[in-house]
């Protein structure tokens, strides 16, 4: 076995090495996700500040806030995704690699999502110090849930993060996008939080969740299958 | 700046704008359609002459909500298919056409229902999805503006205009089901009592009215599209 060919890897294979290499860089400058946390832990302070503590119970106030400021984080995050692609014109060699479009498309959502998660392990604990939330018997459920929540996020805004970053607007045209298609998400996730800390049964908020698993299925599959024309040259 | 009159044998004049009716005869179809709701048209027992902005309000809906955005969603699926720059260009005017129609909407709702719920806005299901639709169509044309290469331009707001259309079933689904855990204290849609013949005449007619008044802005506004895209490309030759 002396020759070596040149096998192109599979879309699975492929997916993971854009997502290893995007995890890679955020990992040695640390920036992004830095940030992301700071901003998350500053807007879970300041909202508290933003009600009459006399008047709104926190534990009323608590799911609004950690999935508004999840939302906003995670818009940090995949700000960042195609822009770091503008250096050096290194989005060329990304497209001009063997592998499918898809596949990059995929590989940078799925650095995406453990970013968003990422900042949300932070952000979850410290919504449940900071407004006295009692989170013990929740835990998994409320994980599971971010995970479907942040599945969506990253789904659509991966995509529009590629465009953005050509467009004039850039950074301020990612929100303006995105936003939109972040409501039934935020509305699906905080009404279920909030019948978790309600201490309801979890298939009370079935409804809810059963729109937030159709909105991950849709549009991650009409994401993935839209990526290859906003890269087309 | 400066061009010589005489010399440009090369840039060919313009054909003469033709006349479009079109345009002309929608307006005139809304206005007639007003001056029979305002003189001929029984005024509505239960909420007065305010009920009259019904005959501009739920026919822009139709026309903003209904056939710009389906007209929109249509093409820009076909475009990233066929690739032809007019499907591009229709998706254009559908937007921006049912942009002004939804704004209507938007306007006209609140002023309706401050005398009739006793509220400028409630956050209804009905209401919240006009609004987000407006917020995803303002989004479609903020995208348009700020992309410069125009093949670019064009895939990228076909995306987004599917992904929107995507959309709608789940703001829809997800409004609907957080208004009916909430259910507010007002009637929320005022019970609508069979017509007269008079309104239903009127009504009617202004659907026909403001159907004819969309498709002429539709066509001023494709017509703009592709006189901006020939003279782009009249500027690239020279």
């Amino acid at each position: 076995m002396a020759d070596v060919v040149a096998v192109p890897p599979g879309m699975v294979t492929a997916a993971w090495l854009v997502a290893r290499k995007d995890l890679a860089i955020e990992f040695r400058t640390r920036t992004a996700f830095f940030s992301a946390i700071v901003f998350a832990l500053m807007g879970i302070t300041i909202f508290y500040f933003a009600w009459d503590a006399t008047a709104v119970a926190a534990i009323d106030l608590a799911p609004g806030v950690l999935w508004v400021i999840f939302t906003f984080s995670g818009l940090l995050g995949l700000q960042r995704s195609f822009a770091v692609e503008q250096a050096d014109r290194s989005m060329d060699a990304l497209l001009s690699a063997p592998i499918d479009r898809e596949a990059i498309y995929l590989g940078k959502a799925l650095a995406n999502v453990l970013f968003v998660t990422g900042v949300q392990v932070v952000a979850l604990p410290a919504v449940a110090l900071f407004y006295n939330v009692p989170l013990g018997g929740i835990v998994v459920p409320l994980a599971g849930l971010a995970l479907l929540a942040a599945i969506g996020i990253v789904a659509v805004g991966t995509l529009f993060s590629a465009m953005a970053v050509n467009t004039r607007l850039a950074e301020l045209l990612l929100p303006m996008l995105s936003l939109p298609f972040f409501l039934p998400i935020v509305m699906a996730a905080a009404q279920t939080t909030a019948r978790l800390l309600a201490g309801r049964p979890v298939a009370e908020a079935w409804p809810w969740l059963r729109i937030l698993l159709a909105f991950d299925l849709v549009f991650l599959v009409a994401c993935t299958l839209a990526f290859p024309y906003t890269v087309e040259e | 700046m400066m061009r010589d009159p005489a010399a440009p044998a090369d840039f060919p004049a313009p054909a003469p704008p033709r006349r479009d009716l079109l345009l002309p005869l929608g307006f005139l179809a809304v206005a007639a359609v007003y001056v029979r709701a305002i003189a001929f048209t029984p005024v509505e027992a239960q909420q007065g002459p305010a009920q009259k902005i019904l005959y501009v309000h739920a026919t822009s809906a139709f026309v903003g909500l209904y056939l710009a955005f389906a007209l929109m969603a249509v093409t820009s699926l076909l475009y990233l298919f066929l690739k032809d720059e007019k499907l591009d260009r229709v998706a254009e005017s559908a937007a921006e056409v049912g942009l002004a129609f939804t704004t209507v909407v938007l306007i006209t709702g609140p002023l309706w229902g401050r005398p009739v719920w006793g509220a400028w806005w409630t956050w209804d299901a009905r209401l919240t999805a006009t609004l987000f639709l407006w917020f995803l169509i303002l989004g479609y044309v903020l995208l348009r503006g700020a992309v410069e290469e125009r093949g670019m331009r064009a895939r990228y707001s076909a995306v987004l205009a599917l992904l929107a259309a995507l959309l709608v079933p789940f703001i829809h689904l997800s409004v609907y089901l957080f208004r009916t855990m909430h259910p507010m204290p007002i009637v929320l849609k005022p019970s609508a009592p069979s017509m007269s013949k008079e309104m239903l005449v009127t009504f009617a007619s202004s659907f026909v009215a403001f159907t004819l008044l969309f498709a002429g802005l539709l066509r001023a506004r494709y017509r703009l599209a592709t006189l901006r895209d020939q003279v782009i490309d009249r500027e690239g030759e020279r």
